[in-house]
C-alpha cells in the first residue's frame, strides 16, 4: 500500500506518530510546533481510537503526562516549541533517567530567525546534556519515517528520544508516502522488574541509572553510526569534507543539482556519528560545517584548543564560528553558496519602495482597547511601569500603544512586577493572557498574595491563545474563581469589557485598582476577533 | 522542467488559498513540489510570503535561492517589490494594484508602480475591483490566480479550474463557480500584457 499525503514537516510527524501506535499527545501551543497537535487532533484514527489529544495547560504539565502514558506502557508524544523545553526541562531531563517504558518522543520545534519567537536557543544541546538520542529528519518524508523509528528506538532502549525540527521543515509542505497500516497501540503494561526502580529517583538508585545511562552512550552513538538514517557520501574532491545537519542538508544541495563532489556526511541522528567522521578526517584537512541553529557540532569539532591558523591538530573547521557562514539566524540556499564560494546568482538588488510592514494587532482586537484604557489611567503616574508578557499583547510595545516595558518569557510580567514593586516602582503593574496566565502566571500570583506585594495584575482574557491561532485556553470561564482561590480579595477581582464604549468605566476600575496598595486582579474580558469571526461563520454555515 | 513561485501579501489576505490550488494541480500532474509558509506573529497583518516550488525532477530546498524565482504572484503591489532580489532575470511579476496601507509610511502608491514597471516581465491588474466586477468581491485572490495562469506554463489553467473546484467544493457549487469566475476574468484581463 503506497497512499500520498501532501503534508507540512509538523503534519508528517504527527501522521507518522499516529501510524506507530500513539496513545496521545500532549502539548502546549507554540510556534513553529502547534500543527502537530492539531493535525492529530483533526485526523479520524485519534477520534476512532479515543486518542488523547486535549491541550495541556504548559509543556511541563505535558511532558509529565506523556511520561506517565510511557510508564503504563504505551507510546506517548509530547510537542513544543523550543523555548518550551525549557519549561518542561526538569522533567525533560529526568525522564533519561527513568527511562521510558512504552515508546516516548518529545518534538521540539525550533524557531532560528526568531519567526515568532525570543530567542533561538537549538534543542540539540538539550539531548546532548540529557544524554538522550535525538533524531533531526532533513525533509517530510524523514520526518514521518523517523518518527516511527524512534518510538521503536525508545521502546528497545527504555529511553525517551528528542526529535527536532526547524521552522522552515514544519512549516514546509511535500509529499509524503505512507507505506504501511497503522500499527495497534500497545497493551497497558508496567515497567518490567528489572527497571522498576529507576522510576523513582532517590539518588542512592539514579546514582547507578546515571552510571548506566553514561555506559549506554557509547551503545546509543554505534547505532547512530550503524543506522542508515546517517549517511556518508564520498566525492572525488576531497580539498574539503562537508557535515550537514537536517535541513542544512537539503541546502547544499540545492547548489549540487548534479551531486557534490566533495565528501558529505548528513548528519540526522545523534549521538554524533563520529566513525562516519573518521572517513572524511583522513583526506579533508578542511571541514565545513552547516548546521541549521546554534554551532553545536562545529564547537565539538573545534575544541576548545582551537587555533584559527593551526585548526585544531587535524582538520580546520570552517562554519558559524568563523564567519563562513552567519553567526545567528536561519540558513537559506543563499548563505551555503556562499560558505561554498561559488559565485552568486544574478539577481535584482533590493527594491527601493518597500518599508517594513511589521505584525500588529488585529483591527477590533480586545488587547487594542484594554491598552488605550491602560495608557490613559497610567498617563496619571509618574514612574508606572507595565511588565508585560508572551503573546499578541506583546504587541502592545509598538505603536501608538508603546504600552509595556518587558517581556521576557511565559509568566515573567507578574512575577517581575513583584520584584519591581518590593523595590520601589510604583505603580507596578502586569499584563498577561488568560493562556499564559494559567501556563506559568498562577504560582507568581501565591508569591504576590503570600508577599501581599502592592501590584495591579491585567489578564487580557480573549477566551483563547490568540497567537497560535486560537487553540482551547486553559482558564476559560475559571479566572475569578482561580485568583480567589489562590487568595486574591475578591473585592479586587474586577472584570471588565474592553470596548470604546466602555472607555470611562474601565479606566475607572483600573485606577481604583491600582490605588488600593495590595494585590489586584483587573481581568479585560472579550472574544478574539479572529475566533469570533471563525465561530460566527461556523454558525451561518 | 521547474517553477519557482514565491507567493506574497499581507497576512489574512488569503495567498495560502492560492498556494493550495496550484499545489492540488501540480499534485494532479505528479509534479514534486515543496511549499514553505509562514505561521505565527506576521500573521497579524505583517508581510507574509509562500516559497512554492514544482519541478518535474526531486527539490531539495523548500527555499528559493535568489535570483532563481520564475514568478512572483502578489495581492498587494509593495509586497510584491519586496521579494525582487529572488526574481530571475527572466521572471514574472504578477500582482493586485490596490495597497494594503496598515502602516503610517507606507511609500506614494505611483512610485510602487513606477518601480513595478522598471522590471521587464510584469502584469499589474486591480484584482479587487475586477473581482468586486464578478460579484465575487472575496475572490480577489482567484482573479490574481487567474492572470498568473497566462505565465505558469507548468500547470495549465484548466488543471488550475480543476483545482478551485475541487479545493472550494465543500462550500459548495456557488462559491465554486465564483471562483472559477473570478479566476476567468483574471486571466482574461492578463492577455492585454504581451508575453
Amino acid at each position: 500500500m503506497v497512499d500520498k499525503h501532501l503534508l507540512l514537516g509538523d503534519e508528517a510527524l504527527a501522521l507518522g506518530a499516529l501510524h506507530a501506535g500513539l496513545s496521545g499527545v500532549y502539548a502546549y501551543p507554540g510556534t513553529p510546533s502547534t500543527e502537530i497537535t492539531e493535525y492529530i487532533q483533526r485526523h479520524p484514527l485519534a477520534k476512532e481510537r479515543g486518542i488523547h489529544c486535549d491541550w495541556c495547560t504548559n509543556e511541563k504539565t505535558a511532558m509529565e503526562a506523556a511520561l506517565g502514558v510511557s510508564f503504563a506502557g504505551k507510546r506517548a508524544l509530547v510537542c513544543m516549541k523550543h523555548v518550551g523545553m525549557n519549561v518542561c526541562a526538569d522533567a525533560f531531563v529526568n525522564s533519561a533517567v527513568t527511562g521510558a517504558n512504552g515508546g516516548l518522543v518529545i518534538a521540539a520545534c525550533d524557531d532560528p530567525s526568531q519567526h515568532s519567537s525570543q530567542n533561538e536557543q537549538d534543542s540539540r544541546f538539550y539531548a546532548d546534556f540529557a544524554m538522550m538520542p535525538c533524531f533531526e529528519p532533513s525533509n517530510q518524508q524523514e520526518a514521518y519515517d523517523m518518527v516511527q523509528e524512534a518510538f521503536d528506538y525508545s521502546e528497545a532502549n527504555h529511553i525517551p528520544v528528542l526529535m527536532r525540527l526547524t521552522t522552515r521543515m514544519a512549516h514546509s509542505r511535500a509529499v509524503v508516502r505512507q507505506a504501511h497500516q497503522p500499527a495497534p497501540e500497545n497493551e497497558l503494561h508496567f515497567p518490567p522488574k528489572d527497571r522498576e526502580r529507576f522510576w523513582v529517583t532517590l539518588p542512592g538508585i539514579s546514582r547507578a541509572r546515571v552510571k548506566e545511562l553514561a555506559e549506554e552512550q557509547a551503545k546509543f552513538r554505534q547505532d547512530s553510526e550503524l543506522s542508515g538514517d546517517n549517511m556518508y557520501k564520498d566525492g572525488p574532491d576531497h580539498s574539503r569534507g562537508i557535515v550537514t545537519c537536517g535541513i542544512a542538508y537539503n541546502y547544499l544541495m540545492e547548489n549540487f543539482p548534479e551531486g557534490c563532489q566533495y565528501p558529505v556526511l548528513k548528519v540526522t541522528r545523534y549521538p554524533f556519528p563520529t566513525r562516519l567522521l573518521k572517513k572524511m578526517t583522513g583526506s579533508c584537512k578542511t571541514i565545513l560545517v552547516i548546521e541549521e541553529g546554534q554551532p553545536l557540532i562545529e564547537e565539538k569539532l573545534r575544541g576548545l584548543l582551537y587555533d584559527e591558523n593551526e585548526g585544531n591538530g587535524f582538520v580546520k573547521v570552517k562554519g558559524r564560528l568563523d564567519g563562513t557562514l552567519p553567526r545567528t539566524g536561519e540558513l537559506n540556499p543563499d548563505h551555503v553558496r556562499n560558505a561554498l564560494g561559488l559565485e552568486p546568482l544574478d539577481a535584482f538588488g533590493e527594491a527601493k519602495m518597500t518599508v517594513p510592514r511589521p505584525p500588529a494587532l488585529c483591527q477590533g482586537c480586545g488587547h487594542r482597547d484594554f491598552y488605550t484604557a491602560l495608557n490613559a489611567v497610567l498617563k496619571k503616574y509618574d514612574g508606572a511601569k507595565v511588565f508585560g508578557d508572551i503573546g499578541c499583547y506583546t504587541l502592545g510595545y509598538m505603536s501608538p500603544f508603546n504600552a509595556i516595558h518587558s517581556c521576557v518569557e511565559m509568566g515573567a510580567s507578574l512575577t517581575m512586577a513583584i520584584g519591581a514593586a518590593n523595590s520601589g516602582v510604583w505603580p507596578s503593574v502586569g499584563v498577561i493572557g488568560d493562556s499564559t496566565f494559567t501556563h506559568s502566571g498562577m504560582t507568581g500570583l501565591l508569591d504576590a498574595v503570600n508577599s501581599k506585594a502592592d501590584i495591579t495584575l491585567c489578564i487580557s482574557d480573549n477566551l483563547t491563545t490568540g497567537m497560535t491561532g486560537g487553540q482551547d485556553s486553559a482558564g476559560t470561564g475559571k479566572l475569578e474563581r482561580i485568583c480567589a482561590a489562590i487568595g486574591v480579595e475578591e473585592d479586587h477581582i474586577r472584570t471588565i469589557v474592553p470596548l470604546p464604549k466602555n472607555y470611562p468605566e474601565m479606566e475607572k476600575v483600573i485606577e481604583e485598582e491600582i490605588n488600593y496598595h495590595g494585590v489586584s486582579v483587573v481581568i479585560c474580558r472579550r472574544e478574539c476577533i479572529q475566533t469570533a469571526k471563525r465561530h460566527l461563520a461556523a454558525k451561518n454555515r | 522542467m521547474k517553477k519557482d513561485i514565491i507567493l506574497s501579501g499581507v497576512g489574512g489576505q488569503g495567498i495560502l488559498s492560492i498556494a493550495t490550488v496550484i499545489g492540488w494541480a501540480a499534485l494532479e500532474e505528479n509534479l514534486h513540489l515543496k511549499q514553505a509558509e509562514v505561521h505565527g506573529m506576521s500573521q497579524r497583518g505583517g508581510d507574509v510570503q509562500s516559497n512554492l516550488r514544482l519541478s518535474s525532477v526531486p527539490i531539495f530546498s523548500d527555499l528559493i535561492p535568489k535570483g532563481e524565482c520564475d514568478l512572483i504572484l502578489s495581492l498587494e503591489p509593495m509586497e510584491a517589490l519586496r521579494y525582487l532580489p529572488w526574481l530571475s532575470r527572466t521572471g514574472w511579476i504578477v500582482t493586485n494594484t490596490t495597497p494594503f496601507v496598515n502602516i503610517p509610511n507606507y511609500p506614494a502608491i505611483d512610485d510602487i508602480m513606477a518601480e513595478l514597471h522598471s522590471v521587464p516581465n510584469v502584469i499589474t491588474l486591480d484584482c479587487d475591483a475586477i473581482a468586486r466586477e464578478t460579484g465575487s468581491p472575496r475572490s480577489a485572490n482567484m482573479v490574481l490566480l487567474g492572470a498568473s495562469a497566462a505565465v505558469m506554463d507548468i500547470v495549465g489553467p484548466d488543471k488550475l479550474r480543476e483545482g478551485i473546484a475541487a479545493i472550494f467544493s465543500r462550500k459548495g457549487d456557488a462559491i465554486v463557480a465564483a471562483n472559477i469566475a473570478a479566476f476567468n476574468a483574471g486571466l482574461e484581463e492578463s492577455k492585454k500584457f504581451s508575453k
